[in-house]
């Protein structure tokens, strides 16, 4: 089970649009919810109202700034879980065949009643989308929802993944990328999407859409200016007190 | 990354008991009857002992048997059916040389091969890591070899051979902190091909995910020691190499080999630890820590 196949019938993932997302952490939050109480043992937090709070979360919003050579810096809210790559390097380490990509649609799985915790597949994994439960000692890791995107007993509308379910941006969206028309593809193709650490060779199905610059402040500086000769300051050189020291500190 | 006990304890001893096993079961030292027994008991405790201690890292050991499954793919589970035909073949050939006084050489041959292989595909299981520059270099299992084979050498009271091997992995040793300090920056992976932002401008970690602590960050940005890495290799460098080296050159006594085997055994735990401690996980780039 842990050899990769050569190829998938579908490759189901995620495009995270980063122009989009404004770092609310919704989707950390209904990714906890359901896969705590659904498919797989629950995602546990430990001392979680005490002084050193940790827990075990299949998806995180990090934040980025970035400076460009010329302009304004940009804050960029980055979620990220698994990408399910083609190339994936947490499935072939691993010595239990605990770990495997499904051959129908590409997602990246745990058996975990096979997984003895070991942990050598999150070190294989660049992207630090496995963590091993602490209470459970298995590997966790997202399950692109699998038990809600086949699943009949939801409303067609509730048959994506948490995370893209939630979003209130509209930053995730859920497809087929072997699918060239898809949602994802296009997007993909419109944006420029793009991988993650491509030097590593995994080959993510997850696409990451680039944000777009940043307004600059000067243009549209002449759409406001309406009511700006009645916001000119009034008081262009300091009397009294003030305009003396002024002037004196100034001959110094 | 996190310098887990069991797993330095477990690489150190394991690979100097299969190191053990590879001398004996080439016939240095030919030994039979009850010196035999005493050195194929010392390879076995070493050996099987390092290989429990590493069960103690694993959050299911009570699921242990199956990681023999997956040999085609994952280098974990080869070191386990290497070190269990190892393990097996020189049970048989040490009862011939213990027991009825014979040396069945095929035996001893395939055992000495199984457990060189067994420290190597302990040795891949790092190796193949690129998320890790630091291990992802042919280094990695060229120092294990000489690691076991050098610790083989001493406890098999060869000492010529020990010499000569532990200076080689002295030499081994230093070229990989050489190289292994430039390895993260060479593999090319930073923080801007990790978020795929570096052609936008420089990417600055701003804010982690959460204000608490997490698995990742305790397995994989460890930096505890880093700050005393030179100290720590000074040091494990004198008891590892020089010091056991030296006590070797004197006339031989059991007292002096023994200190050399206690001097080497300590000087390779700190050089284990570091090897865990200074290795940074591409991962700890995303909350701006290596």
């Amino acid at each position: 089970m842990t050899t990769l196949p050569h190829s998938t019938t579908k490759k189901l993932g995620l495009v995270i649009d980063l122009d989009t997302c404004v770092g609310c952490h919704a989707c950390v939050i209904s990714c906890k919810g359901w896969n705590t109480e659904n498919y797989g043992a629950p995602l546990a937090d430990t001392d979680a109202y005490g002084s050193d709070p940790s827990g075990t979360f299949l998806n995180r919003v990090h934040s980025y700034e970035v400076q460009p050579p010329q302009g304004e810096a940009q804050l960029i809210h980055f979620p990220k879980s698994c990408l399910h790559c083609e190339d994936a390097p947490c499935v072939t380490v691993c010595p239990t065949g605990a770990s495997y990509k499904r051959v129908e649609d590409g997602i990246v799985l745990v058996n975990e009643s096979d997984c003895i915790g070991c942990g050598l597949c999150a070190w294989a994994c660049p992207y630090g989308a496995r963590e091993m439960d602490a209470v459970e000692k298995v590997m966790k890791k997202c399950t692109l929802c699998v038990d809600r995107i086949y699943n009949e007993n939801l409303p067609e509308e509730d048959r994506e993944p948490a995370c893209v379910r939630t979003c209130p941006a509209g930053a995730r969206h859920f497809g087929d990328f072997a699918d060239p028309d898809s949602n994802v593809s296009k997007l993909t193709a419109e944006r420029g999407g793009m991988d993650l650490m491509p030097e590593q060779g995994t080959k993510p199905v997850n696409k990451y859409l680039p944000p777009r610059p940043k307004d600059t402040l000067s243009e549209g500086a002449g759409d406001i200016d309406i009511l700006a000769p009645y916001l000119e300051p009034v008081a262009q050189e300091a009397k009294g007190f003030l305009g003396w020291l002024d002037k004196t500190l100034e001959k110094l | 990354m996190h310098p887990a006990p069991s797993v330095i304890f477990f690489t150190v001893f394991s690979g100097i008991g299969f190191g053990l096993l590879t001398f004996l079961g080439l016939g240095y030292p030919a030994v039979t009857g009850w010196s035999a027994f005493a050195f194929f008991i010392i390879a076995y405790l070493c050996a099987v002992g390092g290989l429990i201690s590493s069960t103690f890292h694993l959050g299911h050991p009570e699921r242990a048997v199956k990681a023999f499954t997956q040999w085609r793919s994952s280098w974990l589970s080869r070191e386990g059916v290497c070190a269990v035909i190892a393990l097996i073949t020189m049970a048989l050939y040490g009862a011939g040389l213990v027991f009825f006084g014979q040396r069945w050489g095929i035996l001893g041959l395939i055992g000495a091969i199984f457990s060189l292989l067994t420290v190597f595909t302990t040795s891949m299981i790092y190796t193949q890591l690129k998320t890790i520059p630091r291990w992802n270099s042919p280094l990695t299992p060229a120092m294990f070899l000489s690691f076991s084979l050098a610790g083989g050498a001493l406890l098999a009271s060869q000492v010529k051979w020990a010499m000569a091997l532990i200076a080689i992995s002295g030499v081994i040793q230093v070229v990989v902190w050489m190289q292994g300090d430039g390895a993260l920056k060479s593999s090319g992976t930073t923080l801007a091909t990790a978020t795929g932002l570096g052609t936008k401008g420089d990417v600055r970690a701003f804010e982690p995910p959460h204000t608490g602590t997490n698995y990742l960050l305790r397995e994989f940005a460890f930096v505890v020691g880093r700050k005393h890495s030179m100290k720590l290799r000074i040091i494990s460098f004198v008891l590892m190499v020089v010091l056991p080296v030296l006590l070797l050159a004197l006339p031989f006594t059991h007292w002096l080999a023994l200190l050399a085997v206690i001097s080497h055994v300590g000087g390779a735990l700190a050089s284990r630890w570091l090897f865990f401690a200074e290795a940074e996980h591409v991962v700890g780039l995303y909350y701006g820590k290596r």
